[in-house]
């Protein structure tokens, strides 16, 4: 027990993990080695397909390692995994509650397991009730609490047991802003008032500066580890805001992007943030940069830029075209008091919204906020109770199949024939559309050049990377050309940089006249759009530009609020408000 | 049309790309085939038989010979007093005892009908009159022989039996083409069932419902694999049961396929009927094996829909492979053409009409 | 088992029995499954002929002939049909009119005064081979209680040189329903055994509370026996449930103990229940597991047990796949001890045949099992 005096909670020596799939192995992590000392918050990140959730199983002793050593509080994982079993606190992505038992249930089971002693529950009980605020619901049960309260009790059915170290495998994933900031607090408190070890992994890179340390990963390597003011330390003097007209902000983004010595270019609100590839930088002529601090996501950018070569923002294959100034903007969709109910419950109550055409509208809400239900209706795949929905002039539930090819719907998680190949899902959405002969033929061969799909033809979609499962999903969504683009959490779980190239593409299609409707749970997603509203509990609590959106939510303290911070103000504002009407 | 035919192709294409697929569809309806074509069978073979002779006369020892020569039978123990035989029967030692009494050749001699006893094991009371039947056949040729060889009169009338359709009654004649339409119900159901099922789970019927593709377009799409899968399937079993078992294809083959056609069609309907209802492929499978078991239960395959009561009997009228069975037996053995079996066809095509209008409404009621 | 681990499987039995109690799906197929098709089978399997449509065709009317016809109106066996040529009843057999044909030929009479007395031509559909031997039989009967009764009234001798006395042990009547029924209920909990364990355990993966489970001290042991005893209890609440409905609706005699029969199909139980946990070991996948629940419960334990089909007359293969299939010995022993008493010859082998099957799978089940995702 050596290691554990000299303070590691966590030792990974070369850990190699493979799984093969469709015939061939994928190197889920590899040769990964780090120590994590005991105490404070390390952050796992990267995006899907990284290796997290891969290296979390592999030290909670799920997995074997193909080769390598893990020790956990100076065990061997591999030797004696039950040992480390009973010392850690594991919480799987999807929380691993019992949905017909109550609250009380699920903790009185998770504390058997642990074999807490039954004199010691109440108080432990007590504390974890007060800390999640769990309290008033004990009797209730699992399958009815919300979103947030599911993954706190999720959270204190780990803490049963005060456990030494604690893994929590993406538990921000989905969850609004304000119940993020909970469990971010009750987690500072755990590691403080109770010296717990804990491993958080994310995709959310922002969640990275609040991290003692970081342990970066991408495709199964570890491409970095240190404190985060490591990865934006080498930034230091080459972060940069350009201000933009709200209309113009993607011509601007495209022209600095196309500029020398720019590496990343992000669209932020009335800024344009740019990243450039050496420290001196002087913008294009015409342009004032006025320098920023540095965020992780630039140090994360940079690293990924330097392990593939080349821009992030790269203008070759489509240059923004100088479209004329859209003449007077015609609505296209118009949404007025749509309500959704299921049973006694209203998923989405009295929403109303127009979009324009060649505009970006976002919808964004946590999970069981409403958007998805108000996305499925208006692509005709859900009736409504109640109210008025019209899409190019239709209502698609009732329109003739015709009006459904004027639209194009990318559905979350990339929708795709896993069994079949590229090329042949290509050739099925092509027919589906209704184009035959050449027009057929040219655009599937558009859509393999466009996307870059060409070298995988024959690859079957469900072997597909996830960037390139995200690509050929828009490909095929866009086979017909649709003058309407409806995509539903298209970028969740992708790199950075896909995410980046991703939006490009959304972007040059705006400027081509489509109007696109998009889902999401990233805030800073918001920041693309034209327009968006914020949803919460089925209701449009906020409605605007992303300017308009952040400055509601400015005040003295806060100057220039993020959106996130606009999110948080506006739902506090909203839960005031009812709260005042029920004092009233 | 085009766009039709395009669902066709994915759906072909998704199905038989996977290997799981592929060993379901043909692997493992074979080796079904294999098994259980030799399984399945009510014909008796070797059955383990206890001799109690108690006149040990050249008269008896014949006798005795008749019945070890008959392959149905096996000696498995011979008595010497009768106090064993009931120990005997109840352990399933042997299924049956021969008794033949202390005057034997006495009493054949006088003319005075000799007693022979035959015990059986009636816990299977199938079995047990099956081996009664043999019995009887074997001992009524002793007693024919021995009196023809003494000059003796007959009987005023004796029975010449034959056997229409399947002369050596072979159970395996009755049962393999029974397996062809059960199995041909097996794979068309799995694959039907669960495919929207499975693009429900996937996210891709979403991404169809919003494609220019009307219900009935999908609809037709994903019937016509299913017909075609079950049409292949049902052409391999048909090849199986010629070729291998050897079972006479008497009748007319277009009938035959005339009614796998509506068969299938039918089970389809239910398929897809399934499917529409199910949000997972596991309830699909649910749903496909709580309609399967009662459907070869109270089809006709192993017990006669004849026997039933009158309302059971009714139940099964809206059981497709009720009418399959009659088809494929009565086209296999009878050598039936359209003629005979247009009272099987049409119900078939009404209880497809019925669940794939249902299907539809489902389709339309709970996908958009 | 220690106290920590008695904690830990009361915690999860205890878990369980919520989960059951709330989500009554397991309760539905442990009891209910069971029942309805134990009532609607016990009505529909039936392998007695009865009233089985029956041409006759006497081409010349005479005493003779009117006597040995009455034979079969008599007959419970036969519903006859009188047709007036040959031509007619072939066409009615080939449109299954009528199963079968006797037919009297105009020189009956005649024919039956000479030493070789009268040839009666008996035609059978031989599609069902099953029924047309058992049709066969029942017209022996009928021609040989004919014969008897005629060489009574004349005196005569030698006519029928044997006197065969069939005598069937245990079934007197020869009632079918009496030996499917037990063997119904070795079908039945066959399926429910395998769709409960494979089913919940599938739940578990699917909701990822099996993935919590694992990082906790729990051992595989600990999951193992949870699982096993609550379905266990259900599996057998569903086979006494059955049993009654054998006993007091079917009127099925039940002649053995009903402590032996309880011994037995608790056996059969962890049989059942123990090839769930290995395929759900197996297949990981829902979907697999699923599929092979399906294709290794329900057409073996009909085809390959014994159930109808006689396992002594098929090829050796066949016979060697059968040991595999939990229900052959089970539907042994119901017959057994249903129709004839506590037969310990029938009923240890068996037993002991359930219990090695048990011990196999739950054996297999915990060593293929790892208490890890890979």
């Amino acid at each position: 027990m050596t290691a554990e005096t000299d303070g590691a909670a966590l030792r990974l020596d070369r850990v190699c993990r493979r799984f093969s799939a469709g015939g061939r192995e994928i190197a889920a992590v590899e040769e990964v080695s780090a120590v994590v000392a005991q105490g404070g918050i390390t952050g796992l990140i990267g995006a899907d397909g990284a290796g997290k959730t891969t290296l979390m199983r592999l030290i909670a002793g799920l997995l074997r390692p193909d080769r390598g050593a893990i020790e956990v509080l100076g065990i061997d994982v591999r030797r004696d995994p039950l040992a480390v079993q009973g010392r850690i606190g594991y919480m799987p992505q999807r929380f691993g509650l019992y949905e017909e038992l109550t609250v009380r249930e699920n903790l009185d089971l998770y504390a058997d397991l642990h074999g807490v002693a039954p004199a010691a529950r109440a108080a432990r009980y007590a504390g974890l009730m007060a800390m999640t605020g769990l309290e008033p619901f004990t009797a209730r049960r699992a399958g009815r609490l919300s979103g947030g309260m599911k993954q706190k009790l999720g959270l204190a059915c780990t803490l049963v047991q005060p456990p030494r170290l604690l893994l929590l495998d993406e538990p921000t994933v989905g969850v609004d802003p304000v119940s993020r900031r909970e469990l971010w607090e009750i987690i500072d408190r755990l590691t403080t008032d109770e010296g717990v070890t804990v491993l958080f992994s994310t995709a959310y890179l922002d969640e990275a500066a609040r991290c003692r340390d970081v342990l970066l990963l991408h495709e199964g390597r570890l491409l970095a580890q240190g404190k985060p003011a490591r990865f934006t330390a080498p930034m230091a003097g080459r972060t940069f805001r350009v201000a933009a007209p709200e209309s113009g902000r993607r011509r601007l983004q495209a022209r600095l992007a196309a500029a020398p010595g720019v590496i990343d270019t992000v669209i932020e609100g009335r800024f344009v943030r740019v990243v450039s590839e050496a420290a001196p930088w002087t913008p294009p002529p015409g342009i004032e940069a006025v320098a920023v601090a540095p965020r992780f996501e630039d140090g994360f950018v940079d690293e990924l830029l330097r392990l593939r070569g080349g821009a992030a923002t790269p203008s070759a294959t489509s240059p923004a075209p100088p479209t004329p100034p859209p003449e007077p903007a015609k609505t296209v969709i118009a949404v007025e008091r749509l309500t959704r109910r299921f049973g006694d419950f209203t998923a989405v109550d009295a929403v109303s919204f127009e979009v324009r055409r060649g505009e970006i509208f976002g919808l964004l809400g946590a999970n069981g906020a409403g958007k998805s239900t108000t996305f499925r209706m208006l692509c005709g795949l859900l009736p409504a109770s109640g109210g008025r929905l019209d899409v190019a002039g239709y209502d698609l539930r009732r329109a003739r199949a015709a009006a459904r090819g004027r639209i194009g719907y990318m559905a979350q998680k990339f929708s795709l024939y896993g069994d079949l190949t590229v090329a042949q899902n290509l050739a099925f959405f092509a027919s589906a559309y209704g184009l035959r002969g050449g027009r057929r033929a040219a655009r599937i061969g558009w859509a393999l050049a466009e996307f870059g799909l060409g070298g995988m033809r024959e690859a079957a979609a469900r072997d597909l990377a996830l960037g390139y499962r995200q690509r050929l999903a828009l490909a095929a969504a866009l086979m017909h050309a649709p003058d309407i683009l409806f995509l539903d959490e298209p970028t969740s779980g992708v790199d950075p940089l896909a995410r980046r190239e991703f939006w490009r593409r959304i972007g040059a299609l705006a400027e081509d006249g489509v109007t696109v409707l998009v889902t999401t749970h990233f805030m800073e997603e918001a920041e693309y759009c034209d327009r968006l509203v914020i949803m919460a509990q089925g209701r449009i609590l906020a409605e605007g530009t992303p300017g308009e959106i952040r400055a509601g939510a400015a005040d003295a303290a806060r100057p220039d609020p993020t959106m996130e911070d606009a999110f948080v103000a506006v739902i506090g504002a909203a839960s005031g408000a009812v709260a005042a009407e029920t004092v009233a | 049309m085009a766009r039709i035919i395009a669902l066709i192709v994915k759906e072909l294409q998704a199905i038989l790309r996977d290997r799981r697929g592929r060993v379901v569809l043909f692997a493992a309806p074979l080796i079904q085939l294999m098994v259980f074509g030799y399984a399945a069978t009510f014909d008796l073979n070797r059955v383990p038989v206890a001799i109690y002779d108690q006149d040990g006369s050249e008269a008896s020892r014949q006798l005795v010979a008749r019945f070890l020569g008959a392959p149905a039978f096996a000696l498995a123990d011979t008595l010497r007093s009768d106090r064993r035989i009931d120990a005997l029967i109840d352990s399933r030692a042997v299924q049956m005892v021969l008794v033949i009494g202390r005057h034997f050749t006495r009493d054949l001699l006088r003319g005075r009908a000799a007693p022979v006893q035959v015990i059986v094991d009636g816990r299977n009371s199938n079995t047990a009159l099956i081996i009664v039947g043999y019995a009887n056949t074997i001992l009524t040729g002793f007693g024919d022989d021995w009196r023809a060889a003494r000059g003796g009169r007959g009987p005023p009338a004796h029975l010449v039996m034959r056997a229409r359709y399947n002369p050596a009654l072979r159970s395996q004649w009755f049962v393999v083409p029974g397996i062809v339409a059960l199995l041909t119900q097996v794979v068309t159901l799995v694959v039907i069932g669960l495919s929207v099922a499975r693009e429900r789970e996937a996210g891709t019927f979403d991404q169809l419902l919003v494609t220019p593709l009307t219900p009935l377009d999908i609809l037709i799409g994903k019937s016509v694999p299913g017909l075609l899968i079950g049409m292949v399937e049902a052409s391999v079993i048909v090849l199986a049961a010629v070729f291998w078992f050897h079972v006479p294809l008497r009748g007319s083959i277009g009938a035959l396929y005339a009614g796998l056609l509506l068969f299938v069609t039918a089970v389809t309907g239910v398929g897809l009927a399934i499917s529409a209802v199910s949000a997972t492929q596991q309830q699909a499978l649910l749903g496909a094996f709580l309609f399967m078991v009662p459907s070869v239960i109270l089809s006709g395959f192993a017990t006669p829909i004849a026997n039933m009561p009158l309302w059971v009997e009714r139940i099964t009228l809206v059981n497709p492979l009720r009418y399959m069975l009659v088809i494929v037996r009565a086209t296999f053995l009878e050598g039936a053409g359209f003629a005979t079996l247009a009272g099987q066809f049409w119900p078939m095509a009404a209880i497809g009409a019925v669940n794939l209008g249902l299907a539809a409404w489902l389709f339309r009621k709970r996908s958009t | 088992m220690n106290g920590a681990a008695w904690r830990r499987v009361r915690g999860l039995m205890r878990k369980e029995a919520v989960q059951i109690w709330r989500d009554p799906s397991a309760l539905a197929i442990a009891f209910l499954l069971p029942a309805i098709l134990l009532w609607l089978f016990g009505y529909g399997v039936t392998l007695d002929a009865r009233r089985v449509p029956l041409g006759i065709v006497v081409e010349r009317p005479g005493a003779l002939a009117a006597s040995f016809t009455a034979g079969f109106d008599r007959s419970r066996y036969f519903a006859p049909h009188r047709y007036l040529s040959g031509r007619d009843a072939e066409q009615a057999m080939a449109a299954g009119k009528v199963s079968g044909i006797v037919w009297l030929r105009a020189d009956f009479g005649r024919q039956a005064r000479t030493a070789r007395g009268a040839p009666v031509g008996v035609v059978i559909d031989g599609v069902d081979a099953n029924t047309a031997r058992l049709v066969e039989g029942y017209v022996q009967q009928v021609w040989a209680g004919w014969v008897a009764a005629a060489a009574a009234r004349q005196g005569e001798r030698d006519a029928l040189p044997l006197d065969i006395r069939p005598r069937v042990r245990f079934n007197p009547s020869v009632n079918s329903r009496h030996y499917l029924i037990p063997g119904l209920i070795a079908l039945i909990m066959t399926l429910t055994g395998a769709l409960l364990t494979a089913l919940v355990i599938a739940r578990e993966w699917e909701r990822g509370t099996m993935e919590a489970l694992m990082v906790t001290p729990v051992t595989l042991r600990d999951i193992l026996v949870a699982k096993l005893v609550p379905y266990f209890a259900l599996g057998m609440g569903g086979m006494f449930g059955s049993v009654g409905i054998a006993v007091f609706l079917f009127g099925v005699p039940l002649r053995g103990s009903m402590l032996v029969l309880s011994f037995c199909a608790a056996l059969f139980m962890l049989a059942a229940l123990g090839m769930g946990l290995l395929i759900s070991t197996v297949a990981r996948n829902q979907f697999v597991a699923g599929q092979l629940a399906l294709i290794t419960t329900f057409l073996p334990a009909f085809i390959l047990s014994g159930f109808v089909f006689d396992l002594h007359s098929t090829p050796g293969f066949v016979q060697a796949i059968s040991h595999v299939v939990a229900a052959r010995y089970f539907i042994a022993i119901l017959q057994s001890v249903f129709l004839a008493g506590d037969v310990w010859a029938v009923i240890l082998p068996n037993a002991a045949a359930l219990a090695l099957l048990a011990a196999i799978f739950l054996a297999l089940a915990r060593a293929l099992s790892r208490k890890r995702l890979d």
